[in-house]
């Protein structure tokens, strides 16, 4: 199987490799009418695999190494990016990004957790695979502030496996870094709006996830434990993953059902990692809708409906008074 | 003789036995081996006399710990949970649920409470860990956030005990949403300028850690207490090595700034006490925004 396929994508992957082999002779105009035929078939079994996908597929595709990182949307959506760095405590983290940029031609502040692009081993390291440390949610908070003091949007992309879980996260207080910032985003007073666009993978996620408006992508997941670590824990056995994926209800359909987000981004026909182009596009609408809504607002007004919505989640599942 | 020897060891669980609320007459100190007559531990607020080990006590002992007479009213305890996400793993979530409920007397996981310390009035809520592990679900986070607005509304200081795993996997990010909750409504009482005392007791680990019971404004813990936000075992899966002895333990976290103090269960009520004395929240006056100034362009004074 090529190295971006998935591997319940198999039937896709065959005709791929015919296409190849195809394209590796000389070209006529039938063999090229062949070789388009095939491309076709191709999108149809795709738009047909993907309207079904399992939750555990889903995971799959939310971690797949092409999927766009926030600094693909950042350098197709906004312009003028300028990146800053550093919690001012003690280090810069890399699995965090934050910066001021442009969009619609209106400064706002941009965080964001960074996995690490594509295949490449170098640039995951460089970016701890995405998995922050405490002077990354610091960091974040650093760049929110920001924004609260100079009235500037917020625009949090949401992509992590968790925050990093090592010794020298709980040494710097990994627990209180996520903490205090769902405190003081709780109350910042900037507009927010968050966009689970991969894996939302916890606490670590959660971190910089408070906001006005929720918005996830079609295919990213969100979830209080990685599917593995919920088998590995109630089932004792991490291969019966795919069950506790679906357990978890951890896809964007079910987090809308639950009222826990607010809005679902369409991704291309196979995933937002098969074109980044029109993942681009059909966020860019998303999100300034759902800006131009929350920038309206006054601020007395943005805080009390921030507070009522979190107030809110989770009272589906309570009985009683 | 071999050229290579295998170095490494393969990673080793942690062996440590697991303090319970003991049961029977005689019981035996998992610190100290000293076999202690039940009654006594009783009277001692189950601290081992002779080593102080602190066995694990369910929130009601706690609260009556820490009231004056050992009186208390209760709070909202009619809120159950409905299973939101019909969820079933080696078994379904309901009968689990059920199972703790007739087990323990308890609807869930926490115990809101209002009553006096030493004639102060406060709220508080203590986590019972027999209840699946004292895990946060929809309950939980409401029942605590609940505490808080009624705090806010009497002007009175919260106290959150906290005794926990985490968040509560059977509800999935229903469950993990009420870190965001619980914590929005913290926001607020800060902002009240009312005291939030968290105590940390064996354990508080995950999505509580990592929410509520990190932002007191004082943060107490109970000796050798396991706090931290991952487990130990994902941390040495991670690291592929053994975690050094007291890792994550209170002393720990004291020592790299996480916890104001450590306090001896026996000591907890006076420590309050003066805690409380400081904070004075009958005192409180909320915050005031920052004056705005003056943007009238044409006058030349010069704003505050």
């Amino acid at each position: 199987m090529p190295p971006d396929t998935l591997e319940f994508e198999e039937p896709i992957a065959v005709l791929l490799k015919e296409i190849e082999a195809l394209s590796m002779l000389p070209q006529t105009v039938e063999r090229q009418g062949l070789i388009d035929e095939l491309n076709q078939r191709i999108e149809s079994i795709r738009a047909d695999i993907y309207a079904r996908l399992t939750p555990w597929q889903r995971v799959l595709v939310a971690r797949h190494p092409n999927r766009p990182t926030v600094l693909d949307y950042v350098n197709r959506m906004f312009t003028d990016f300028t990146e800053i760095s550093g919690d001012r405590r003690f280090a810069d983290d890399r699995a965090m990004v934050a910066g001021f940029a442009r969009y619609k031609n209106e400064p706002v502040m941009i965080v964001g957790h960074h996995k690490g692009a594509g295949g490449d081993t170098k640039q995951k390291i460089f970016r701890n695979f995405g998995y922050a440390r405490p002077e990354g949610y610091r960091k974040a908070l650093r760049a929110m502030k920001l924004a609260e003091k100079f009235s500037r949007a917020v625009i949090a992309f949401i992509d992590t496996p968790a925050a990093y879980p090592g010794v020298e996260s709980e040494e710097r207080g990994i627990a209180e870094a996520i903490a205090f910032n769902l405190r003081e985003m709780a109350a910042l007073d900037a507009p927010i709006v968050v966009v689970v666009h991969g894996e939302g993978g916890s606490g670590g996620a959660l971190g910089i996830a408070i906001g006005d408006r929720i918005l996830m992508h079609e295919f990213a997941i969100y979830s209080v434990i990685p599917p593995e670590g919920c088998a590995a824990i109630l089932w004792r056995d991490s291969s019966r993953k795919v069950e506790a994926a679906e357990a978890l209800k951890l896809t964007a359909p079910d987090l809308l059902g639950l009222g826990l987000i607010d809005e679902i981004v369409p991704e291309p026909t196979g995933g937002a990692h098969t074109n980044h182009e029109l993942a681009t596009s059909l966020l860019d609408s998303a999100l300034e809708r759902a800006l131009g809504e929350v920038s309206a607002m006054d601020s007395a007004a943005r805080l009390e409906a921030r507070y009522q919505k979190f107030r809110a989640m989770g009272n589906i599942g309570i009985e009683g008074e | 003789m071999a050229w290579f020897k295998k170095t490494r060891t393969p990673i080793a669980s942690t062996s440590e036995k697991p303090s319970r609320v003991p049961e029977g007459l005689w019981v035996k100190c998992p610190g100290c081996a000293q076999v202690i007559y039940n009654k006594d531990l009783e009277k001692n607020l189950q601290v081992c006399p002779k080593c102080s080990h602190h066995f694990r006590i369910s929130a009601a002992d706690r609260l009556r710990s820490l009231f004056d007479d050992g009186r208390w009213t209760e709070h909202f305890p009619d809120l159950i949970s409905n299973d939101p996400l019909k969820f079933t793993d080696t078994r379904p979530y309901r009968d689990r649920l059920r199972g703790t409920i007739a087990k323990t007397g308890m609807n869930d996981a926490v115990i809101v409470a209002t009553g006096a310390l030493d004639g102060a009035d406060i709220v508080v809520a203590a986590m019972e860990y027999s209840f699946i592990g004292g895990s946060m679900g929809v309950v939980v986070g409401e029942k605590i956030t609940r505490a808080i607005e009624m705090a806010l509304e009497r002007r009175q200081p919260v106290i959150i005990i906290s005794c926990s795993g985490g968040a509560r996997m059977m509800e999935g990010a229903l469950s993990l949403m009420q870190m965001a909750k619980v914590s929005a409504a913290l926001a607020r009482l800060d902002r009240a300028r009312l005291p939030f005392v968290s105590i940390l007791t064996d354990p508080t680990t995950g999505g509580v850690t990592a929410s509520f019971a990190m932002l007191g404004d004082l943060n107490i813990a109970e000796p050798k207490a396991l706090i931290g936000f991952a487990g130990p075992r994902v941390i040495e899966q991670t690291i592929r090595q053994k975690l050094p002895e007291g890792f994550q333990r209170s002393e720990f976290l004291v020592e790299h700034g996480m916890l104001d103090l450590i306090v001896d269960r026996r000591d907890l009520k006076a420590t309050m006490s003066r805690a409380l004395q400081f904070m004075r929240a009958e005192a409180a006056q909320p915050v005031e925004p920052p004056p705005v100034p003056v943007t009238s362009g044409t006058s030349s004074e010069p704003t505050r």
